[in-house]
Order: C-alpha cells, then sequence, then structure tokens
C-alpha cells in the first residue's frame, strides 16, 4: 500500500515505497510511442472491468481526517462568501509558494495558491471584474496593480469593449444577448493533461518546437502571413508555459521531466498539469476530460504487480479529488448568481464504448464514482457518465445507485457522442462535447429566444424598457394575435439577432485569444486544432409554448400607452412543449433548426464552426426575471425552465413523457449539447431499493435509444429541500443537479431555492 | 367465459353483455395518461386511467376518477397510438402498459381492447390495475391478454370493506380465486390505513388469504398518505380521512412482515 510521508519537513516524496518500474515498462507498445496519442495509449492498454461495485474500499483513516480537516474552512467560506484572497500577485503556473491542506498527510500535492480556498486573482480576463471582487469581499484593491492593468497593460475585457459595436452593446444591455464571455475567462478549453503524466513534459515541449519549425515558412501550409506569425507566437508561448510547469511541480519537490513511474505519479503529473491551468485562467467551466480509463492503467499496473491495494488505489483517487473539490476562481456575487454559486465545472467524463465495441469502464471509473460516498456528495467534480445501454450491467446499476444516493451525476448520450467526436471525447462544462486535446470551442453563451420573440410583437423594441433594440419590424397592433403574422416577424428578429449575436462572439474571442490565450491549455492540444463557435439559446419551451398558444388557443396582447404589448391573456387551451405532443414540440424542433442556420450564414472567428447548445444552467432565474410576460401566459420575471426542459408544471404526463419531447430535437443541429434536468422522488422510481436503481438503469437506457442526449438526474423530496432551505446548516453537502452540473443546494439564492422546489416533482402517487 | 351474477348489482352500471356484441369501434371514457416508473407494474409504463369507479374509498387519492362522465371520450385507437409512442423508450428501459383508472373493468369492452392491442399491436407486457369488484365482467379474453393484475383487496372483514368502499368484499375474493384458478399472475396491494385497515385480525385476514391463492408473486403494502386530500376540495368535498396520519415506518414495516410470515414477498 502506498503510504503517506511521516515526516512533515521532508519535501513530498514523489516515489512509492517499493521500487518503481521504468516509465513504461509492461505498456503495450504501439503508434503512441512514437506521436502523442494518448487514445492509441488507451486503446492498447486497458483493461475493461465488466463486474459489479463489491471490489470498491471505504476511506482510509487518512483520507477521511484530511477531508474532515478541510470542514471548518468550508463552514468560514459559506459563512464569508470567501475563504481568503491572495490579492497582490497576478497569478500565473508559478507565481504563488507551494500549498498544502496537511502536509503529512496528503498523497497529492499542489493548491491554486499558498493556502486551501485562498482564491487568485487573475487580471488578463479584464481587471473590473477582479477589482469589483476584491471591493466586494473587503480586501484591498493594490493601487500599483490597478495601474499596471488600467495603464499598461491592456486586458480582454478592455479589447472587448473597444470593439463592440454599438448594437452589440444594446442587445447586451437589454439582456438579448446574454452571459458573453467579456470580462472574464471563456473557459469551456479541455488541456489533455494525460499527456503530461504518459510523456513528461520535457517530450512534448519537443513535440511543440517540431510543430513550430514547420512554419518557419512565412505561409507554412498555405496559411496566411497573419495565421503564421500568430501561431509561432502561440506556440513560444505554449513552450514557454510548459517549462513553467515544470518549475511548479519542482517547487513541490516533483521533476515532471519524464513520465510518471507509478500510478501515483500519474495522478500526481495529471493534476499538475490540469492545477498549471487552474492557476492561470479562470474559465467559466475548468473541465478536466477524460481521465479514469487512463489513470486506471497505471493503477492496474501497480495493483498487478503488487505495489498497490485496492485501498491504496481508491485513496490516490480519493486524494485527488479532494483537490479537485478545492478548485476555486475569485468572482463578483452577480457572476454568482448568474451561475447558481460559486462553479468551476471540473468535469471529468467516465465510461463509454469504445469504437472496437469494449465498454471504456475500468475498476478507476467506479473508484470516481466511489468518491461521492468516501467524501459525500458534492458538485465538483462534474461527475458525466457517457451512456450508453451497451455499458456492462454492474457499472450501470452502479451509477443509478450512486444518482439515487446523491443526485451528483449527470449522463451524455454515448451513442450520440461516438459516431460524431470519436471515443476520446470529454465533455467540457456540462454538454459540450470535444475530442481531447483535438478540439476546443469558443464559448458563446447563449440568446434569449423568448425575448426575440416580444421583439416580433412589438416590432424590435424592449418590452421592458421600450427601447428600439431589434430592427423595426412594425409593432402588431392586432389585439388577438395572428399566428403567420407573430411567426414572420418572429424569423426577421432572429434574422437580425443571429447576426448580432455571431459578431459579438468574433468579437470575445479574438480578443480573447489576444490577451488571456489559454497557453497552458493549448500546449496540452495539437497544434491544428478543430474548433467551434458554440453559441447558444435560452427560453426554448417559452418560445414554443408562447407560439403554440398563439397557434392553438386565442392570445390577446395588452398595451401600454406607447403602444408596447406588455401583458398577454390565452383563452384556450394549447398543446405545450414537454408532453411528447407533435403540434408543440415541432415548433421547438423548428426553432432550434431555424436558429442554427440563421448563425452558420455569418462567418466565424478563426474558421470556427458553428454550433449551438440548448443549455442555461440556472441562469434561467435571471433570464426569466429580465424577460416580459410571454403569449404562453407567463408572468413577467417568472424563471425559465433550465435548458431544454419544459415549462414548469406544464408537463402533465411524467418525466419520461417530457423527456421525449426533448429528445425530440436535433442534436445535429445542437451540437453544443441539449440539456435536460429530471427530477423524481424516490418513490417515483419504484418500492425497493434493487427496482429504483434497475428502474433508473432502464430510463437512461430507454432515453439513449430514443435519441436523448443528456440528463440529470434529482432524485429527492421535497419536503427535504424546504427542509434545507430552513435549516442550510443541516444539510452543508445538499447538492442537486441543475441543468448541466451539480449545485450546492444551501449556495443557491432564496430565489433559486425556491425555483428548483416548484420546479415539477414528477411525483407517482 | 359466461359472467358470475353479482351479490348486490348496482343499478346505475350499464349492461355489458350487449356492448361486448355489437363489436363496435371500441371507445372509452378517459381521465387522463401517464408515463411511471415502478408504481403501476414493473418498470417504465404507460398508463391509462379510465373514468368511473363504482367504489367510494374513502382513502381514495383520485376522487377526480370516480365519474365515467368526467372523463373524455377517447377512441381505442387514440389512446393506442398515444401508447404507442414510447414503444422504443418501453422495448429499451423495460416496462409496459397499465389500465389503471378509476375501475377499469367498469368499462370492460373498451379496457379489452387496450389491452389485447397494448399486448398484440405494442408488443408491450400489460397490467390491470383493479379492485376486482367488477372482476365478474373481465372475459377470458381481457385476463388472457392480461400479464400481470394488480388487486386491491384493501380487507379481508366484509363489514369494514363496505364501511371503506361503500360495497361488497364478496366480488373481489371470488375474483382473486378466479385468477388464482386460471394461474393469472397477481401483485396484491393493501392499503395501510391507521385505525381503518390496520387492526391485526384484518391484516392477518388478508395474509392468510393472500397466501392461500398461489399465484399471488408481491404483496405491496402501501402506507396511508394525505395527498390525494387536495382533490377532494377541489370536487367540493371534504377528505373524510383528512385528520388521520399516515402510519409510521415501523408499522408500515412490521404489517410487511406479517405477509412475509405467510410466505409471501412483500415490498
Amino acid at each position: 500500500m502506498t503510504t503517506a510521508p511521516t515526516a512533515p519537513t521532508a519535501p513530498a516524496p514523489s516515489p512509492a515505497p517499493d521500487p518503481a518500474p521504468a516509465p513504461w515498462q509492461g505498456f503495450a507498445e504501439g503508434p503512441w510511442c512514437d506521436r502523442i496519442d494518448v487514445r492509441d495509449f488507451i486503446q492498447r492498454n486497458y483493461t475493461p472491468y465488466e463486474g459489479d461495485a463489491a471490489f470498491l474500499a471505504g476511506p482510509t483513516d487518512r483520507t477521511t481526517a484530511l477531508w474532515e480537516g478541510l470542514g471548518p474552512l468550508f463552514a468560514e467560506e459559506r459563512a464569508k462568501g470567501v475563504y481568503d484572497i491572495a490579492c497582490d500577485v497576478p497569478s500565473s503556473i508559478t507565481a504563488h509558494a507551494p500549498g498544502y491542506i496537511d502536509r503529512a498527510r496528503e498523497l497529492i500535492v499542489g493548491l491554486q495558491t499558498d493556502a486551501p480556498l485562498k482564491r487568485a486573482i487573475m487580471p488578463y480576463g479584464g481587471w473590473r471584474m477582479v477589482a469589483g471582487a476584491l471591493r466586494t469581499y473587503g480586501y484591498p484593491v493594490s493601487a500599483e496593480l490597478e495601474k499596471v492593468f488600467t495603464e499598461y497593460r491592456r486586458t480582454h475585457n478592455d479589447g472587448v469593449f473597444d470593439a463592440y459595436t454599438p448594437e452589440i452593446l444594446a442587445a447586451r444591455k437589454a439582456g438579448i444577448v446574454t452571459g458573453l464571455p467579456d470580462a472574464y475567462g471563456r473557459g469551456r478549453i479541455i488541456g489533455d493533461y494525460r499527456r503530461v503524466a504518459l510523456y513528461g513534459v520535457d517530450r512534448l515541449i519537443a513535440a511543440k518546437r517540431a510543430e513550430k519549425e514547420e512554419l518557419d515558412a512565412p505561409r507554412a501550409g498555405g496559411r496566411t502571413v497573419e495565421e503564421v506569425i500568430r501561431l509561432r507566437e502561440e506556440l513560444a508561448e505554449q513552450i514557454r508555459a510548459l517549462g513553467e510547469l515544470k518549475r511548479m511541480a519542482a517547487a513541490y519537490g516533483h521533476d515532471l521531466s519524464g513520465p510518471a513511474r507509478t500510478g501515483r505519479e500519474a495522478v500526481q503529473w495529471l493534476y499538475f498539469a490540469y492545477l498549471a491551468a487552474v492557476k492561470e485562467q479562470n474559465g467559466a467551466a475548468m473541465s478536466l476530460g477524460r481521465t479514469s480509463t487512463f489513470l486506471d492503467v497505471y493503477l492496474q499496473r501497480d495493483l498487478a504487480a503488487g505495489r498497490l491495494t485496492e485501498a491504496g488505489a481508491q485513496e490516490l483517487v480519493d486524494d485527488f479529488v479532494i483537490k479537485l473539490r478545492l478548485v476555486r476562481f475569485l468572482r463578483t456575487p452577480e457572476y454568482d448568481e448568474l451561475f447558481s454559486g460559486d462553479p468551476t465545472w471540473v468535469t471529468e467524463s467516465l465510461a463509454g464504448i469504445g469504437e472496437d465495441g469494449r465498454p471504456l469502464v475500468t475498476r478507476t471509473s467506479f473508484r470516481y464514482l466511489q468518491t461521492l460516498y468516501n467524501l459525500g456528495p458534492a458538485p465538483e467534480p462534474n461527475m458525466t457518465v457517457l451512456w450508453s445501454p451497451a455499458l456492462p450491467r454492474g457499472f450501470k446499476e452502479f451509477c443509478a445507485r450512486v444518482s439515487i444516493d446523491t443526485s451528483s451525476v449527470q449522463y451524455e448520450s454515448d451513442e450520440q457522442l461516438r459516431p460524431r467526436f470519436g471515443d476520446d471525447t470529454a465533455i467540457a462544462c456540462c454538454v459540450s462535447a470535444m475530442p481531447v486535446g483535438r478540439q476546443m470551442q469558443f464559448f458563446g453563451a447563449r440568446v434569449n429566444v423568448a425575448k426575440a420573440l416580444l421583439y416580433a410583437v412589438n416590432g424590435g423594441r424592449d418590452e421592458l424598457t421600450g427601447a428600439q433594440v431589434g430592427p423595426d419590424t412594425g409593432a402588431l397592433t392586432g389585439d388577438v394575435l395572428d399566428y403567420e403574422e407573430v411567426a414572420a416577424r418572429f424569423d426577421a428578429q432572429l434574422d437580425w439577432l443571429a447576426g448580432v449575436y455571431v459578431h459579438a462572439l468574433n468579437v470575445i474571442h479574438y480578443m480573447h485569444d489576444k490577451y488571456a490565450y489559454e497557453r497552458l491549455e493549448m500546449a496540452l492540444h495539437d497544434r491544428d486544432v478543430r474548433r467551434t463557435m458554440a453559441c447558444g439559446i435560452a427560453g426554448l419551451a417559452v418560445a414554443a409554448d408562447s407560439l403554440s398558444a398563439i397557434r392553438y388557443a386565442r392570445v390577446t396582447a395588452h398595451r401600454d400607452a406607447t403602444g408596447l404589448a406588455t401583458g398577454y391573456t390565452v383563452e384556450g387551451d394549447y398543446p405545450a412543449y414537454g408532453n411528447n405532443d407533435d403540434r408543440a414540440d415541432a415548433l421547438a424542433v423548428r426553432l432550434v433548426e431555424d436558429f442554427m442556420a440563421k448563425v452558420r450564414e455569418h462567418p466565424a472567428y478563426r474558421g470556427a464552426e458553428h454550433t449551438q447548445s440548448v443549455l442555461t444552467i440556472t441562469s434561467n432565474v435571471v433570464y426569466g426575471r429580465k424577460t416580459g410576460a410571454t403569449p404562453d401566459g407567463r408572468p413577467a420575471g417568472e424563471p425559465f425552465p433550465p435548458g431544454a426542459n419544459p415549462m414548469n408544471g406544464r408537463d402533465t404526463h411524467g418525466y419520461v413523457a417530457a423527456a421525449l419531447s426533448v429528445a425530440k430535437l436535433p442534436y445535429a443541429e445542437a451540437e453544443d449539447g441539449i440539456s435536460l434536468t429530471s427530477t423524481v422522488t424516490p418513490q417515483g422510481l419504484g418500492r425497493t431499493r434493487e427496482e429504483r436503481i434497475a428502474n433508473l438503469a432502464g430510463v437512461l437506457d430507454g432515453y439513449t435509444a430514443v435519441g436523448g442526449f443528456h440528463m440529470n438526474v434529482n432524485v429527492l423530496d421535497r419536503a427535504t429541500l424546504l427542509d434545507a432551505m430552513e435549516h442550510p446548516e443541516k444539510y452543508p453537502q445538499l447538492t442537486i443537479r441543475v441543468s448541466g452540473y451539480a449545485v450546492n443546494f444551501t449556495r443557491l439564492t432564496r430565489e433559486q431555492q425556491r425555483d428548483v422546489v416548484n420546479r415539477t416533482f414528477h411525483h407517482s402517487l | 367465459m359466461g359472467t358470475a351474477p353479482f351479490r348486490s348489482p348496482p343499478p346505475s352500471f350499464p349492461a355489458t353483455a350487449a356492448a361486448a356484441a355489437t363489436r363496435r369501434p371500441a371507445g372509452g371514457s378517459v381521465h387522463s395518461w401517464d408515463l411511471s416508473t415502478g408504481v403501476d407494474g414493473p418498470g417504465t409504463r404507460f398508463t391509462a386511467f379510465l373514468a368511473g369507479c363504482p367504489l367510494r374509498c374513502l382513502y381514495c387519492h383520485n376522487p377526480d376518477t370516480w365519474r365515467m362522465r368526467s372523463g373524455r371520450r377517447m377512441a381505442a385507437d387514440a389512446l393506442v397510438a398515444e401508447a404507442a409512442k414510447y414503444r422504443a423508450f418501453i422495448a429499451a428501459a423495460g416496462g409496459g402498459a397499465t389500465l389503471s383508472g378509476g375501475e377499469p373493468l367498469l368499462q370492460p369492452v373498451f379496457a379489452g381492447e387496450l389491452l389485447h392491442r397494448f399486448k398484440h399491436e405494442l408488443g408491450y407486457h400489460t397490467a390491470l390495475d383493479t379492485s376486482g369488484f367488477l372482476g365478474a365482467r373481465a372475459t377470458e379474453a381481457l385476463l388472457a391478454d392480461t400479464d400481470l393484475v394488480l388487486l386491491d383487496v384493501k380487507s379481508w372483514d366484509r363489514a369494514l370493506y363496505r364501511r371503506l368502499t361503500g360495497r361488497d368484499l364478496g366480488p373481489t375474493l371470488e375474483f382473486a380465486r378466479r385468477l388464482a384458478d386460471r394461474g393469472s399472475t397477481v401483485w396484491l396491494r393493501f392499503v395501510l390505513v391507521p385505525g381503518l385497515t390496520d387492526d391485526p385480525a384484518n391484516i392477518e385476514g388478508v395474509a392468510a388469504f393472500a397466501a392461500s391463492l398461489g399465484n399471488v408473486e408481491r404483496v405491496d403494502v402501501l402506507p396511508f398518505h394525505t395527498l390525494g386530500a387536495a382533490k377532494w376540495e377541489a370536487l367540493g368535498r371534504r377528505f373524510p380521512l383528512r385528520s388521520t396520519r399516515p402510519p409510521t415506518a415501523e408499522r408500515t414495516a412490521a404489517v410487511r412482515a406479517v405477509f412475509a410470515g405467510h410466505g409471501l414477498r412483500t415490498v
């Protein structure tokens, strides 16, 4: 068994007690030896596991002591908003001295700053966000840094606002284009952190140098002069970042020059690579990738050689996960409100099926999920299972069990992912798929299509301010809304919106590349990556139901003195999206298809391919608040449903019927992901625990079989949530899944908590 | 098979023999339909709630399904088409289709047609959720198309049954024996209502009867709950058991143990 170092003063040791093998000893060779190709390594070396969860180990005393030692820090953080801030040093890979939780007990080391939960400042995205957060939490704003970042050094935020057009600014202010990453890190880029463990940093630097040499000619590979210069500068920065990664690890007593030799080193190397990324970037989502089956190769080798026990292997995973749970970014309360708490989206993609048909499930896939028992439920890391009906039964049942017990797992269809992206694909954030190390995205937040529909009624005027934001398509004047009239104007408003939106995203990502380039993350990608421009829509259900109400019921508009429609009366019934009724669902499908087509008409920065998501995190509450009454009968300010969900309470035939409506949305037209949150009570899955487990696994098989993409599963009861609202101290770890990720319920605002409680509880009695 | 006579046929029931003979396209009164998991038989199921019920159970949580005329008239074709939307899902998830209510056997021709088509057209595992009071109306053909009967026996004591439901217990017991004779699979349901059905003698009686049948695959002991109270109020009625509390978990477990003691699988 791997043991913890006993002398607190000793430099943190890297090797296990027994002699370590040569780095690649015992591994099956292949093309991965000659080129950077982690997938090839995994395929040739991993051991699928088709059994059940019986082999798993509980937490060791060491793990429990380490984790419980953090309890008071979490409590203090909850009370104050932040635990501490390293307020006078802009963060970089090497800016902070080594930090420890409890040096004698830690197996895997490394913190973002020199102490746990102490947040770093990362001003390259924008100084205002940093200064605002420091003031909010009562920390001094360094005059020197303020001068540097306002006078000498421009930021991403500065660049964006220089280049925004008046039209973009108006759309942004009205909230029809919203949540844009124009003042903070864009995130949703997954470095292939496994490369550091498999190859060591020196080999990666050599490979990057070779990539750079290929670009010595001014127009190498038929690129433009500007492209070549930019790439050469970026590669130089990537190489520099890899050097800093080595220095950072050296400060912890580890030499990352060569490949990892043991399971413990593999976990440590991989974590250091990820840590370097989160020391430098406060991206909205800083996802981990698909690491469990990769690490399993190393753990399995040590287990087979008798260098490690199951308890020891689990302990390494537990310790790694503790580190991932400590990742923090300094943000403002407004940001936290938009994103519901303090998310980091350390998303880990588990399982799936290989292209050769073997399940990519290993014992370490189980061990990752086991951390939700050993350490208790938590929103981070964001455990994401790539589901297929072909997964081994033992794993499926364990997933279902963990979902029922912790509500901390999300599911995405491997049957949708694998044919499009291959079997080494990971999810960034909640639902954004990308082959690890080969593809990245330009995160584009979303537009509010429900508001766009109101613009159609009001001729481009905003329903809350009366300002002319969209094009003047002529306000409708009839009392009763006519479907054809509304639909035609809606189409025109969406045409305009798509153009403004892509323009804004191009500006943002040009500036982010220029001022806040993710050098370490991109150093762990191939040079010539596929890029996507990840657009998104919010308010899908509200817009679809509004169109359905106008078409199938009688909707009367109520106008104020200036002729602005601000309220609607609905007479009669209309089919609502979320009941597996094609009349309504087809309206939602068409809206997804139409907006995707409109977005594609506008060229994207850096040759990116357009995609879109139907995902809102819990910003659905904020978007709803900023949207007036809608023709579906929704009052002004009422929250939108999350993601692609039906409107709260309008899905009347149970969550499976709702899921089938969502499954109709074409993934091909929303390749950045379609999110469904299902909340069921335990009783709503069956009468016994065994039944519930089997039934939930069946539901996930069913949803995958009908083409569904993503499902969050919350299994809880209303009484628990109501009690948690009143007594948050009793539920410090109560986790629920909302849209694409899990949140800590007690850290939601009261309004968000109410929204969650009021959301349909599919309750079969 | 002929119809067994009721002990006390309620005069308001429509005659069914004639309806069965006409062979018109089947239609009936439907309260609603729903997709449920793990509560209306095994797996995820398309459950159709037919409108109308001859019983007036004090603890009913669906009083809005009592009257046939409060349902929506639907052709069997339409309901089968609705159920058909879930074939791919249910084939992968496991499950089937359930007729519930109300009392589905109040519309035996409609119910028979639906079960037949659910089973043979859609390939679903079929279940019938019934009190058994109108079991005599279930033809052999209907039962042949029913893979599982969810039989709610409510009570062993005749007087108590009448107090609970307003009707006789006899037809339910007769139906249970008929199902046993023909080898139908049955899940017995027993609602545990403190102060009403929780008398030890009653529980013992139900358990002994269930064990004697030989075809009861499991017994669901369902703790009484008050979540249907709002529906009573919406109908302008007072919920008769508004002051009855749900049984404790311990009491429910003890009752399950009584059934288990008779060799029955209980959940």
